[in-house]
């Protein structure tokens, strides 16, 4: 057991392989490759229009690279290209083994249902047929990411930006993915309500053994959250590597300017 | 008296193939809505032309049609239906529903059993069950051709969070054939078992929506619940004041400006046949307590 275990962490979870994609003349990313392994979390920062939505979404098979390619390592052990899963399969993957928190909320909830069905969804959408258990999952997942259980019925309308964010991780995480991508999690909400958001999801993945692909431009983010760092100009990779290692001594000279223009006061 | 400024049934004999064939589609795989090109009706939306064209396509000079809105074969709309066809096919119409080879029905399921003999097509405004939670139509359509219908249970679970019991009455949702999720719209849930390996063919027709959808003979038919939060058929607790049914689904008719009501079949011709056959109900307008009856 314990060596399967050590070799299930000894293997990528997922694989990007020379991945490129343009948009007319625009190339959004180009050659990107990397391993990610499980419980790793990636932050990819960069400056605006560097590709990394483009990368994330590409990634998580949004969208499809004009060149290179994409592999999982499945809950089965196997390691699959992404696009020789057919559609029902993706699906699949994205409802149960993987997450993808939006930077807007409204665009990863339902915000005409509560906060409970929110959570609840993806439980029933893999057979839950029991109301009590799905409500009792939702609660504790509400507790987990710090949301009064008194506030389960209510729609993520009457929540604040702070609460729709946390809620959109719960209805995520309710299924035990592997992976979750996030895009921009902390973007547009006051320093106080991240520092609350990046504590909570700082505890989840660590206690549940999450691998994180996080886009941020928020160096401070990626300092706190991420193990790696992959910094991104005009779509290429410049510079990767541990993230305390690239942001205390960059080597690029881009990174530094980076650095300095950001962590510096 | 079929008029000769008509064709027979009204629509032209190449719209009726284009019927059949959706009809046939739709047989084939139960539950699955099947688009076509619904025309104009002489009659204005909202009056069923989907259940009208459906009719049409496959009525015959034998036929004998009956035609109900909610359970009463003398309301306006049934009433302009069956005499639309009795002037455009010539064919027999009739209130009994055992007489009957076609009955085109708004909102109910005869109370008297089916046979083989018969088909039911259904008058339906909105035959997407995932509307209501998913307005994208690209999108309700990828979740039936790959049968994610978790969505659907959301909506259930919404009703149970804010009302304590699954409140929806009407349009309850169903399976068919363990395969499509599907819409009764709008026939109450008390007479979903009703649909559920029924000898007759059941048709609906959607005019507005433009798609057909069916459920063949003997075919299985689940309404949608939870293990904790069974399916239940909701009727009043009474039996009906004429009839003294205690079985059939009622109507609740406000007698009185002093808050006095009785219950009655909505099924007319259920409750008539029965009377004729000597049973009687209390005719005393005694307010009874609502309540769910389980079976
Ligand atoms: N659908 C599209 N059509 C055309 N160009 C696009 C499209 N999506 C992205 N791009 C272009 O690709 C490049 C990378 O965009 P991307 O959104 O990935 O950047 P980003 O790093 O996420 O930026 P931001 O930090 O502003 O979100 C940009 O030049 C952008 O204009
Ligand atoms: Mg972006």
């Amino acid at each position: 057991m314990a060596n399967q275990n050590l070799r299930e962490n000894d293997e990528p979870l997922l694989i990007a392989d020379d991945l490129s994609k343009s948009f007319g003349k625009i190339i959004a990313c180009q050659d990107v490759s990397f391993k990610l392994y499980p419980g790793e979390i990636l932050a990819i920062v960069g400056e605006s229009g560097s590709g990394k939505s483009t990368l994330l979404q590409i990634l998580s098979g949004q969208q499809s690279s004009g060149q290179g390619r994409v592999s999982y390592r499945m809950r089965d052990g196997v390691t699959r290209d992404l696009s020789t899963l057919g559609e029902a399969e993706r699906r699949f993957l994205f409802r149960t083994d993987w997450g993808y928190v939006h930077q807007d909320p409204a665009q990863g909830l339902r915000m005409a249902v509560s906060a409970g069905a929110n959570v609840g969804e993806r439980l029933m959408a893999v057979g839950w047929n029991h109301y009590g258990r799905i409500r009792a999952a939702a609660s504790s997942w509400l507790e987990r990411v710090e949301i009064d259980v008194a506030r389960i019925d209510d729609t993520p309308r009457t929540y604040s930006g702070g609460m729709r964010q946390r809620l959109q991780i719960a209805r995520n995480l309710v299924t035990q993915p592997r992976l979750v991508f996030m895009d921009e999690p902390t973007g547009g909400l006051d320093v106080s309500v991240q520092a609350r958001l990046l504590d909570v999801l700082r505890n989840l993945v660590r206690e549940l053994h999450l691998a994180v692909v996080i886009v941020t431009h928020d160096l401070a983010v990626a300092r706190l959250l991420s193990d790696r760092l992959l910094v991104m100009k005009g779509g290429q990779v410049i510079e990767t590597g541990l993230t305390d290692q690239v942001l205390d001594d960059p080597a690029e000279h881009y990174t530094q300017l980076l650095v300095s223009s950001i962590l510096s006061p | 008296m079929s008029s000769p400024a008509y064709n027979f049934a009204y629509l032209d004999e190449q719209t009726k193939r284009m019927v059949r064939r959706a009809l046939l589609k739709a047989i084939a795989i139960p539950g699955y809505q099947v688009p076509f090109a619904s025309r104009e009706m002489p009659m204005p939306y909202g009056w069923g032309t989907g259940g009208v064209q459906v009719t049409a396509a496959i009525i015959g000079p034998a036929d004998v049609l009956k035609v109900i809105d909610q359970g009463s074969d003398d309301t306006t709309n049934a009433v302009s239906i069956r005499k639309f066809f009795v002037k455009t096919a010539g064919v027999a119409a009739t209130t009994a529903t055992e007489d009957a080879t076609i009955i085109q029905t708004r909102h109910r399921i005869p109370e008297r059993a089916l046979g083989e003999h018969q088909v039911l097509v259904y008058q339906v405004p909105i035959p997407e069950p995932l509307r209501f939670l998913e307005p994208r139509e690209t999108e309700t359509r990828r979740m039936h051709a790959l049968a994610e219908y978790g969505l659907m249970h959301v909506k259930l679970y919404e009703d149970i969070a804010k009302f304590g019991h699954i409140a929806t009455a009407y349009d309850y949702p169903v399976k068919v054939n363990d395969r499509y999720v599907m819409d009764p719209s709008p026939t109450p849930k008390f007479d979903n078992p009703k649909m559920d390996n029924c000898a007759a063919i059941q048709l609906f027709g959607a005019g507005t929506e433009k798609r057909i959808y069916a459920i063949p003979p003997y075919t299985k038919v689940v309404s949608l619940d939870f293990e904790d939060h069974p399916f239940v058929p909701y009727r009043f607790n009474a039996p009906c004041e004429l009839c003294g049914s205690e079985d059939s689904y009622l109507d609740e008719i406000v007698t009185d400006d002093k808050g006095g009501r009785m219950f009655v079949c909505s099924d007319s011709d259920y409750c008539e046949g029965r009377q004729a056959a000597g049973h009687t109900g209390s005719l005393i307008s005694a307010p009874y307590k609502e309540r769910a009856a389980r079976g």
